[in-house]
């Protein structure tokens, strides 16, 4: 009885709160920042960098901000109700974090002209949202450089999500970097058709590894495929974010989705009050892409990953600078040019060497 | 290490959570109950298989931990389900929900550190024959444990009294009763045996096939299991085949990718699917040996008169 | 001490209204606890969990949106799942038909009548239910047993979307994202209101009626009562199996390809990989919260909508994770199925001295 009397005595007195919390909760001089998110935050891949940007705002404005984040909205009908609920909560800047979110993101702005919205990965913009994305490919052209550099048997081996633009843009970039010190690099792809699942990664590095490839990369979100080619004594890069704790005696570098400097320029310019549209596609230059510390290599293979680090940060050289050729023989960019920028965000063609057929 | 020895170890590091997960359901159903719950149970014994393991650094007692967890979730739903009577089918997708979200709770500190990894266990001598050595003798203890337990399952359910009494109960309820078995009481043990066998499974996968805790990690699993034990026929030796098939037809899809043949991987996924279909029409063809196995009284629930 | 449960002699009308409210006083007790061990507030959590989305209009208008999916689907599964007919592949069907739906706007693209959107959805239940059809041919004709073949025609169902969309279907301008075009015009469900409740949730009120009917009314119903409780007085009855396997199954399965095709023509707007967030699978739960009767279905699924809602404006609003919503609508879902309980039983507490006796008396 003591105890109920006492649960009877905490309600009481949480009840005497309420009105309090309700009250205080519109603290009107904040700049509300709204985040939704297409994974849990502890995938430790995609969605836990972009919260690694959302917690750099926080740390960057301190008081000056609030922000908020949804985690695991499902692409489709339930995206557009987090986004709008958001808006409704007095959100100002709200980032949209997976493609699937494009058209939720711009009905709801239509619907909240004053609210800025920002949605990753998509290429449609209005007056009040803004698109970028990170020039992934950068990373990918000097993993491939350094991929054929290490490896024995000439032949690596790539654990891809899903045939769109951005993972078949990084299996183009990683071959031309291959192929720029070995011509006759050999790459065997496996398809997971998920982002993220564990078991099915893992089981792709090993019949990968099983077939003679000394290196692995991926693209899908999980530490899996690195962990397990790390077991094996296999080379491999990790993916979003430094994985070198799953493989500390293999992992050779990561591309890492650094979001933080975007997201924080980008609410700096709405409590400026300077927030434009448009579209940013920011490189290594723009710190959007990091490259993990290059590690388990010999010096020339570092010095050499180094200088086509710089080179591509000074901008005196494009991955996708012709002469390219596509599989099927045609040139995607003559000696001189670079491939348009329309077909660089469409890419449904392999390079020339790639021994898969793409999908359709 | 050999092309085809790689891809046959591979295969039974894909199969043995499947396994282990659906002989505890198999037993649990040849009782008479239902648990839909079997992905919540593992996903918990996946994270705290994981959490024992990386606090103490032994994977054993993670094992344990991870059987803990598993049976923690079984025993909820025994009381739903038994003690209170509520609707199975319900009750173990109700499971499913919150062992997904508690164990993302338990699991919030796990995420992004690589955990201990269960070491293979060579048997001397055995293990260095070449090739049937390394997959036969050479595996980690929960391997050899979902091998044992097909056996064990099988023997038990068959020969022995306590697996006639399983039996009658899953089907025929009210006469077991009237014989004087206690029926809640076969069924909380069988319950508890199927949340111990799907937190296994779960820990094998955060300790041996990958080494870490993600969030969801089960990827839908435990919804495969379930199915294989509709495809087994209730028989746990067809159980094992069932498993290894997945497994062969799933790992044979990736293989057959690599290969880069231009199938659309979409098709490759979708074959071990097709393919436990098809073998179940097969299967279901001798009506007379699906009805005796079938447990007749599976779902139901069961309230003593008195 | 033993808890027993005593069978009442019939349903108590008493407990029938208070299981729900009883109910909720426990998730209540429950969640507050939970809330409160996560460093928050508990009465405005639960405020924000089961009030705030009942308190303005928009939300409301939420709640039926994501309703109407699983309202027409549970009614289906309540209907199959009496007949003891057990179909848990309703997300394959809702797939098939949003597929099936889908056909006319994409290759028809510029076809814009009233009867545009009356083909639709008329593709999209046949759809569902000819994906149905396959575990019921099955069944049928060989045994097979129909959770395994509907759970695993699911993921096949989702590969095929997968494909189409990402091959034949995707929109030629959308720089090869897997996406088809957008639906417009009388592509569209029409919206009631300002927001984006559609006519979908029409239809399922329209679907809970009709089911009742059959299954109060019509010979139908009775037979598939009589199959699902007392399949050999059925068999006596001159009543056939096969006919009510292919009748519910196919019912369900069309149910959940107009669930289907609502929602790609109605929220979405167009064909993506992701169409569904579960809603095949939740309706498992919303037929059974149900008690397999269509109008509890109905509230059933507004119900589990209020707790999706709820749980998302919990993790805005006080950025409660969502694995806590999740916990704590696991925790709801126990509670509800173990007041039911009540309805058709007394708990008693038995001092455990009886025992002994009781197994005398059995042995």
């Amino acid at each position: 009885m003591k105890k109920w009397l006492g649960f009877a005595a905490a309600i009481a007195l949480s009840l005497a709160i309420v009105p309090t919390v309700i009250g205080s909760a519109s603290a009107a001089d904040k700049l509300k920042v709204g985040f939704i998110y297409v994974g849990p935050v502890g995938d430790h891949g995609w969605t836990y960098q972009h919260d690694q940007g959302r917690l750099a705002v926080e740390n960057k404005f301190g008081d000056q901000v609030e922000t908020t984040f949804v985690e695991k909205v499902a692409e489709g009908p339930d995206a557009e109700r987090a986004i709008e609920r958001l808006a409704r909560k007095g959100a100002k800047l709200i980032f949209t974090t997976s493609f699937g979110y494009m058209e939720p993101t711009l009905k709801v702005a239509s619907r909240f002209p004053d609210v800025k919205f920002e949605h990753a990965t998509g290429y449609k913009q209005a007056d009040n949202v803004a698109t970028y994305s990170s020039r992934f490919y950068e990373g990918r052209y000097i993993i491939g450089q350094i991929a054929a550099k290490m490896s024995k048997t000439g032949v690596a081996g790539y654990i891809g999500s899903f045939p769109i633009p951005e993972v078949v843009r990084g299996i183009n970039a990683f071959m031309l970097g291959a192929q720029s010190v070995n011509p006759d690099f050999k790459l065997k792809i496996v398809w997971v058709n998920s982002w993220f699942d564990p078991g099915k990664e893992a089981d792709a590095a090993k019949v990968l590894i099983g077939q003679g490839a000394d290196i692995i990369s991926q693209h899908t979100d999980s530490t899996a495929p690195l962990q397990i080619a790390g077991e094996n004594g296999v080379y491999a890069f990790g993916q979003a974010s430094d994985m070198i704790a799953f493989a500390p005696k293999t992992q050779l570098t990561s591309i890492v989705d650094d979001w933080s400097s975007y997201y924080i320029t980008r609410t700096q310019a709405v409590i400026d009050g300077t927030w434009k549209s448009g579209d940013t596609w920011g490189g290594i230059k723009d710190l959007m892409v990091g490259m993990a510390p290059y590690t388990n290599m010999p010096a020339d293979v570092k010095a050499e990953a180094e200088a086509t680090t710089a080179k591509i940060v000074s901008g005196e050289f494009h991955p996708f600078q012709g002469p390219i050729t596509k599989q099927d023989g045609s040139v995607a960019a003559k000696e001189g040019e670079t491939v348009a920028i329309g077909d660089m965000l469409g890419m449904n063609w392999y390079v020339k060497g790639i021994d898969d057929q793409l999908p359709n | 290490m050999g092309g085809t020895e790689a891809i046959i170890l591979t295969i039974i590091t894909a199969s043995t959570p499947l396994l282990l997960a659906a002989i505890g359901e198999l037993v649990t159903e040849r009782s008479g109950v239902l648990n839909l719950g079997v992905e919540g149970m593992m996903v918990m014994g996946a994270v705290c298989g994981f959490g024992a393991a990386y606090t103490t650094g032994s994977p054993y007692l993670g094992i344990l931990a991870g059987i803990a967890g598993g049976m923690f979730m079984a025993f909820m739903f025994a009381v739903m389900t038994q003690t209170l009577a509520t609707n199975q089918v319900a009750t173990g997708l109700a499971l499913t929900l919150l062992g997904l979200g508690l164990s993302g709770l338990i699991g919030e500190s796990f995420v992004g550190l690589p955990g201990a990894k269960l070491e293979q266990i060579s048997i001397p001598f055995l293990s260095t024959i070449p090739f049937i050595g390394p997959i036969l003798f050479g595996q980690d203890i929960l391997v050899y444990i979902s091998i044992a337990l097909v056996f064990a399952t099988t023997y038990v359910l068959f020969k022995t009294r306590v697996g006639l009494i399983i039996r009658s109960v899953g089907d025929n309820h009210n006469s077991a009763h009237a014989l004087g078995y206690n029926v809640i009481a076969v069924r909380y043990a069988c319950i508890l045996f199927g949340g111990a066998c799907s937190g296994l499974s779960g820990a094998y996968l955060s300790l041996a096939y990958t080494p870490q805790w993600i969030e969801n990690m089960t990827a839908g699993r435990g919804w495969i299991a379930l199915a294989l034990v509709v495809f087994s026929t209730w028989l746990p030796k067809r159980l094992a085949i069932g498993a290894y098939l997945f497994g062969a037809v799933w790992i044979m899809g990736l293989y057959v990718q690599a290969q880069g043949f231009g199938i659309p991987s979409q098709f490759l996924s979708s074959l071990p699917y097709l393919v436990t279909i098809i073998a179940l029409v097969i299967i279901s063809g001798n009506k007379t040996l699906t009805r005796v196995n079938t447990p007749a009284c599976i779902g139901q629930t069961f309230v003593p008169d008195r | 001490m033993k808890l027993v449960l005593d069978k009442r002699s019939e349903h108590s009308e008493l407990m029938t209204l208070m299981s729900p409210v009883l109910a909720i006083v426990l998730t209540v007790i429950t969640g507050a606890i939970i809330f409160a061990v996560q460093g928050l507030n508990p009465f405005s959590a639960l405020f924000v969990y089961f009030v705030e989305p009942l308190t303005s209009l928009w939300s409301i208008e939420e709640v039926l949106v994501k309703a109407a999916p699983l309202i027409l689907i549970g009614a289906g599964l309540s209907v199959c799942y009496m007949a003891n007919v057990w179909n848990i592949g309703a997300e394959g069907q809702l797939t098939m038909g949003a597929l099936a739906g889908s056909f006319v706007p994409i290759v028809f693209s510029s076809w814009q009548s009233p009867l545009t959107l009356v083909v639709m959805l008329i593709m999209g239940a046949l759809g569902g239910a000819a994906f149905a059809a396959i575990p019921a041919f099955l069944k049928n004709r060989f045994n097979a047993n129909e959770i395994l073949t509907s759970l695993m025609l699911v993921y096949i169902a989702q590969l095929i979307l997968d494909w189409v969309v990402r091959g034949p279907w995707r929109d030629p301008k959308g720089f090869n994202f897997p996406q088809s075009i957008s639906f417009e015009g009388w592509q569209l469900m029409p919206t009631l209101g300002e927001g984006r409740v559609h006519i979908g949730i029409i239809l399922a009120v329209i679907a809970v009626v009709i089911l009742t009917i059959l299954m109060s009314r019509t010979l139908k119903g009775f037979e598939i009562l009589v199959i699902g409780n007392a399949p050999r007085a059925g068999r006596f009855a001159g009543f056939s199996r096969k006919k009510i396997v292919w009748f519910t199954l196919l019912l369900s399965g069309g149910l959940a390809g107009l669930a289907g095709i609502g929602e790609v023509a109605g929220p979405s707007g167009q064909l993506q990989t992701a169409i569904s967030p579960g809603y095949g699978f939740t309706a498992i739960i919303v037929a059974f919260l149900g008690r397999l009767n269509p109008i509890g279905v109905l509230f059933a699924g507004v119900m589990l909508a209020i707790t999706y809602i709820g749980g998302e404006a919990a993790q805005i609003d006080l950025g409660v994770s969502d694995k806590t919503a999740q916990v704590f609508q696991g925790v709801l879902l126990f509670f509800i199925l173990a007041c039911d309980t009540l309805i058709l039983y007394r708990i008693k507490l038995l001092a455990s001295k009886i025992k002994p006796q009781q197994h005398v008396a059995a042995e």
